[in-house]
């Protein structure tokens, strides 16, 4: 009675009778889960004034879980208006599936904190980036640790993986770094001839090349290329078994995960760098020869000779140490972000790419406060 | 439900001559069954026997060495690749592990498959989501991530994630495992619930022996050793008139 109409979409589906304080709601034909099906919101108002409500169905052919929606929203309704729901009219089925809802009461749904302003949202970002050097400090300290027990036989890794990462980081990456390193020779000798060649000193390619390549460009292009390669298969391999809790289970044989993870592939990138260095420049300058002979016409042992006088001893140390230190802290940054990894695979994608770039970011902060120390030193 | 009924016996999956095998080493050879429309069908099998590569063959992850699986009447391996999209849709899947999508909640793991194959308004779509994890007992976990739950209520979610379509098949892979005894009562309620209103034919991996006898109808118990099906039919008469292997794992052990 006085019941609003329905709307013409639904009227196949729903039914309402009975008296304001105790309507009846029928569903009958097709319930099936489309767009178009009946919503308990909708006719909410028309229940305002209810004491009591009944449920049940009519030449109902068939129904699906949008009809147990709807009598969820009911019941969910009623019961928080303190009203009584009479559903012996309906099918077994439905009365069965509606219990199975209500089975298990809901804990009160978590609140999600309110997104932060923009203001707040740089500040979270500073006080985050801000908190990230003493844990990067913390974890520096735990492998100074753990380099402690390895020297002294105390650590606890595997021999067979420790092989596999130091074939990974080495002879593994020699393609890339030959390719890279004869460009960047060449451009290198490219630049400097087109100059020097002005002067008719074509000849000094060789000095430029040697020095520049084995001093500074080798360890900056193999630095680079492990931070892409190496440091971010470091944050991913890490970071999965962080997800996996395969590290919380290292950690309950009480095996360190330092000890175990870390430190292996710190140390195979520190041995690595340094030879992969060594191989860069001199590709590097082979490069530069190459060039030097085919394009400029420099001869081949005036090359020779010349390379061989510019090229000190220091020049070569300087190289290697900070190729080493790149690889240290490419390594560093790798297996910290494994190991701060969250536990979605997501989060190994951001700690992955969050590797690259602090990797990158610690190279050239190094690359200039070696460069001034250096140069302070006269070396 | 009476669409059910009338179409009761039915066959909806066959499973014709089928040879499983990783690489030359075959798993299981010679699988031949049916499954009626409305069937709660239960795979049997000691652990390793191939019974989670039987179900990724019939649901279209791996194509099977030999043989083939046919979904009302329609050989699945040789459709076209849209037509078995388009019967993919129709399954829903509990996967071993849960394999819900760590990177987001439990509301955005069930809706999505809601959000891809459906029209339905947002608003709809959050309800339904609801809907399902109440069903599954997990009402008010809407906006929590995977790594939030536990191991049995994972496996919970991942039920909703393959009831979210109202599919009609539904595929578990051992759906009861981490689940306490009560929790596995009400799983068994569910199943019986969704073969009865929605019609859906059920196949499940399980090890639960008064899961198996309280809701299955047919079942088919693959061998490690023979590398084949041993017995094939209803469990409870299995457990009385079986070969003895199959008679000894239904009374675990005790026969
Ligand atoms: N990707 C794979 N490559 C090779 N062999 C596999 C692969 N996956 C599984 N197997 C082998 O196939 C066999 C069957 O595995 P499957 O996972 O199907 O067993 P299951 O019956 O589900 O066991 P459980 O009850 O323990 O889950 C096992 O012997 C396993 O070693
Ligand atoms: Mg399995």
């Amino acid at each position: 009675m006085n019941f609003d109409e329905l709307p013409p979409d639904w009227r196949g589906q729903l039914a309402i009778d009975g008296s304001a304080e105790q309507p009846c709601l029928w569903l009958r034909g097709a319930w099936e889960l489309r767009d178009d099906v009946p919503r308990y919101a909708a006719i909410a108002p028309q229940l305002a004034n209810a004491r009591r409500v009944s449920v049940g169905a009519r030449d109902l052919e068939r129904w699906d879980s949008s009809a147990v929606n709807f009598l969820a929203a009911v019941v969910r309704d009623a019961r928080a208006r303190n009203i009584e729901v009479d559903q012996s009219a309906l099918p077994d089925g439905l009365r069965r599936m509606l219990a199975l809802v209500f089975a298990v009461p809901a804990p009160p749904p978590r609140a999600t904190p309110p997104a932060p302003g923009m203001l707040a949202g740089v500040g979270l970002a500073v006080l985050h980036a801000w908190r990230d050097w003493p844990a990067m400090i913390e974890f520096a300290g735990e492998i100074i640790l753990s380099l402690g027990r390895f020297v002294t036989g105390r650590a606890r890794y595997r021999r067979g993986d420790f092989a596999y990462l130091i074939e990974e980081v080495g002879p593994r990456a020699l393609p890339i770094v030959s390719l890279i390193s004869f460009l960047v020779g060449t451009i290198l000798a490219y630049m400097g001839a087109v100059q020097l060649a002005l002067f008719g000193a074509s000849i000094y390619i060789a000095d430029l090349v040697g020095i520049g390549v084995v001093r500074e460009v080798a360890a900056l292009m193999t630095g680079i290329i492990l931070a892409g390669r190496t440091g971010a298969a470091y944050a991913a391999q890490i970071g999965t078994m962080q997800v996996n809790e395969e590290i919380d289970a290292l950690r309950t044989l009480g095996v360190s995960p330092i000890d175990y993870l870390v430190l292996p592939r710190m140390l195979a990138l520190i041995f690595m760098v340094p030879v992969l260095t060594l191989y860069a420049g001199i590709v590097g300058i082979l490069a530069g020869m190459t060039i030097a002979v085919l394009v400029f016409d420099v001869g081949f042992y005036e090359y020779y000779n010349e390379t061989l006088s510019a090229l000190e001893l220091k020049h070569f140390a300087v190289g290697l140490i900070k190729g080493t230190v790149y690889g240290g802290l490419v390594a560093f940054a790798g297996c910290l972000r494994g190991m701060q990894c969250g536990r979605s695979a997501q989060a190994v994608g951001e700690s992955t790419t969050s590797a690259v770039v602090l990797g990158i970011l610690l190279i050239t902060i190094s690359a200039s406060i070696l460069t001034i120390v250096f140069q302070k030193l006269g070396i | 439900m009476s669409a059910a009924q009338s179409k009761q016996a039915a066959p909806h999956i066959e499973i014709r001559n089928l040879t499983m095998a990783y690489g030359d080493y075959v798993i299981q050879r010679d699988l031949d069954f049916t499954i009626n429309r409305g069937d709660i069908f239960v795979i049997m099998g000691g652990s390793g026997c191939g019974k989670s590569t039987l179900l990724r063959q019939m649901i279209g992850l791996v194509r099977p060495a030999k043989g083939t699986v046919l979904y009302d009447g329609v050989d699945y391996w040789a459709a076209s690749p849209a037509q078995q999209v388009q019967r993919q849709r129709g399954f829903g899947i509990l996967f071993q592990a849960g394999a819900l999508w760590s990177s987001l909640t439990l509301a955005e793991n069930v809706a999505l498959p809601l959000q891809e194959f459906t029209t339905l308004a947002p608003d709809l779509i959050d309800e339904i989501v609801s809907l399902k994890l109440s069903l599954v007992g997990l009402g008010g976990f809407e906006q929590f991530y995977p790594s939030e739950i536990s191991g049995g209520m994972k496996k919970r979610a991942g039920l909703a994630r393959a009831m979210a379509l109202d599919p009609e098949i539904l595929f578990f892979d051992e759906p009861s495992a981490g689940l306490d005894p009560l929790s596995s009562r009400r799983l068994d309620d569910l199943i019986l619930e969704l073969r009865d209103s929605l019609g859906a034919t059920v196949v499940l991996v399980t090890h639960e022996l008064p899961s198996i006898f309280a809701i299955a109808n047919n079942s088919v118990f693959l061998d490690a050793d023979t590398r084949t099906m041993i017995a094939y039919g209803d469990p409870r008469e299995l457990a009385e008139h079986g070969v003895e292997k199959v008679r000894t794992f239904l009374k675990r052990g005790a026969a």
